[in-house]
């Protein structure tokens, strides 16, 4: 059974975003991490890229193929997690700490289309 | 595709928690627990792997000597009954059909061991250059196999059995009792470790797994059997070797032997203007199959055939033109980034096989 933040809000993609203000907190879920396996090289965008809601943004590679990464809304990236680059098994073992990239979110209101923990529990049952 | 096959195992993996993927046509299992720990598992241990979905074509009959030498790259004439040889089967242009295995059984019946993805390829290919004297018959749905590899898979096997696996050498093989299943017992493998493979019925292989089972040995899905047999560098037909690429261009000579005649010799008797060489990649970044290989000025040479991150080191196999030497440097285009590499030998680890 794969773990899910109440507090976080998710994409078909299984990407979770965690708000705080206006900027956006991204990474992959635990059922994303599940099902990758063992995850080996990620690859971020550099700061100050700007990407409109579910443009691709990195790509994350497991041992056996390299899966796209998407942002769930529009936004700048105004930060890299330069650790998780290092150590990228820290997305199997904390997928909820080891975030990706954090935003500026460019319009709020998509949030309001992304799933709640509820329905993504749902989604991915 | 039509629907997807399973194998007489699949039940099992399910109870073994194993993720399900579509592999040659074939529910297989991908992973059981972590490619990388079955792989370090299979490595410093022992591991058994679900490889029912390969093909057995058997050939009978007075000419079937003759016809073998035929079809195949290797020699078939020095084989005796109860050894095993490693072949590829070409098209008039050289490049492959499949890679296989020989068994022969007795003086005029041989079983050729094919990969799942071209049994019904191989079969009609075989079909079309049969001669008088000669039977095919494809045995796959009645035949399942589990390969047990790694260190311990002499002494954990031998507790199954009364045979005297010592006995049995390097690409030999015997027929024998394994728990009480009529088995045949080969020396031989895809992983670079010693081990055997176990070939029965449908129903006996459930027994057999079990038995590995209860003996503590790991299975191994389809994932690190990929990363075992790369780590080796053996070829996977697809990657390595295929319909466009011949087994000289591999590196693969050892296995053809161009003193006798056989389809495809004309061809591999010129000289090879591409050549298989290995990648050791600088940057950070997984040099995967398909991605183009460029020289220093950027220039598209050849292409990944199988790369992988493994411990602390991104390894590849790639074929790139037959002037490519050892210590060049190049550079592997992945997505927008261009990764460092330098050549190196194919030859990534030793192998650990019992000769």
């Amino acid at each position: 059974m794969s773990d899910i933040r109440q507090e976080f809000r998710y994409s078909k993609e299984h990407e979770w975003i965690r708000v705080e203000g206006n900027v956006g907190i991204i990474g992959i879920t635990d059922f994303a991490q599940h099902e990758l396996g063992e995850i080996v090289y990620i690859e971020l965008p550099a700061v100050g890229d700007t990407f409109q809601a579910h443009a691709q943004f990195g790509t994350v590679e497991s041992v056996k193929a390299a899966s796209d990464l998407f942002i769930p809304v529009g936004g700048k990236v105004i930060a890299t997690n330069n650790d998780v680059e290092d150590a990228p098994d820290a997305i199997n073992t904390t997928p909820y700490d080891a975030w990706m990239i954090k935003i500026e979110i460019n319009d709020s209101s998509e949030l309001d289309k992304l799933m709640s923990a509820d329905e993504y529990k749902a989604y991915t049952s | 595709m039509g629907q997807l096959l399973r194998t007489p195992l699949y039940e099992k993996h399910l109870k073994q928690n194993a993720k399900i993927v579509d592999f040659a046509g074939f529910e297989m299992p991908i992973q059981y627990t972590s490619i990388l720990q079955e792989h370090e598992a299979v490595r410093s241990k022992v591991g058994m792997f679900d490889v029912s979905h390969m093909g057995e074509i058997l050939v009978r009959g007075p000419q079937s000597l003759s016809y073998l030498e035929a079809v195949c790259t290797n020699n078939v004439s020095t084989l005796n009954v109860g050894q095993v040889r490693y072949s590829f089967l070409c098209y008039e242009n050289g490049t492959v059909v499949d890679d296989i295995l020989i068994y022969r059984f007795e003086e005029d019946v041989y079983c050729l061991v094919v990969n799942a993805s071209n049994i019904e390829k191989d079969y009609a290919w075989l079909k079309s250059h049969l001669i008088q004297g000669v039977e095919l018959e494809n045995v796959s749905d009645k035949t399942a196999e589990i390969a047990v590899q790694g260190p311990l898979a002499e002494a954990t096997l031998q507790a199954m059995t009364s045979v005297d696996l010592s006995q049995i050498g390097f690409f030999q093989f015997v027929w024998g009792d394994v728990l009480g299943c009529h088995t045949l017992i080969s020396r031989t493998g895809y992983t670079g470790e010693d081990g055997f493979e176990l070939y029965t019925d449908n129903d006996s292989i459930l027994v057999l797994w079990d038995g590995l089972l209860d003996k503590g040995v790991a299975p191994i899905g389809l994932g690190a059997r990929d990363t075992l047999r790369f780590e080796a560098s053996l070829p996977l037909y697809g990657h390595e070797i295929s319909d466009t690429i011949t087994p000289l261009e591999a590196g693969f000579k050892r296995f053809v032997d161009l003193s006798k005649s056989f389809i495809g010799k004309a061809s591999l008797e010129q000289p090879r203007t591409r050549k298989l060489v290995g990648i050791e990649v600088h940057d950070r970044g997984i040099a995967r199959a398909t991605y183009p290989v460029l020289d220093e000025s950027q220039k598209e040479i050849g292409v990944v055939t199988t790369g992988y991150m493994l411990g602390d080191k991104t390894l590849a196999l790639a074929l790139v033109p037959a002037t490519t030497s050892i210590g060049n440097s190049v550079l592997v285009a992945m997505r927008d980034k261009r990764l460092k590499g330098t050549i190196i030998s194919t030859k990534f680890k030793d192998k650990n096989y019992k000769k």
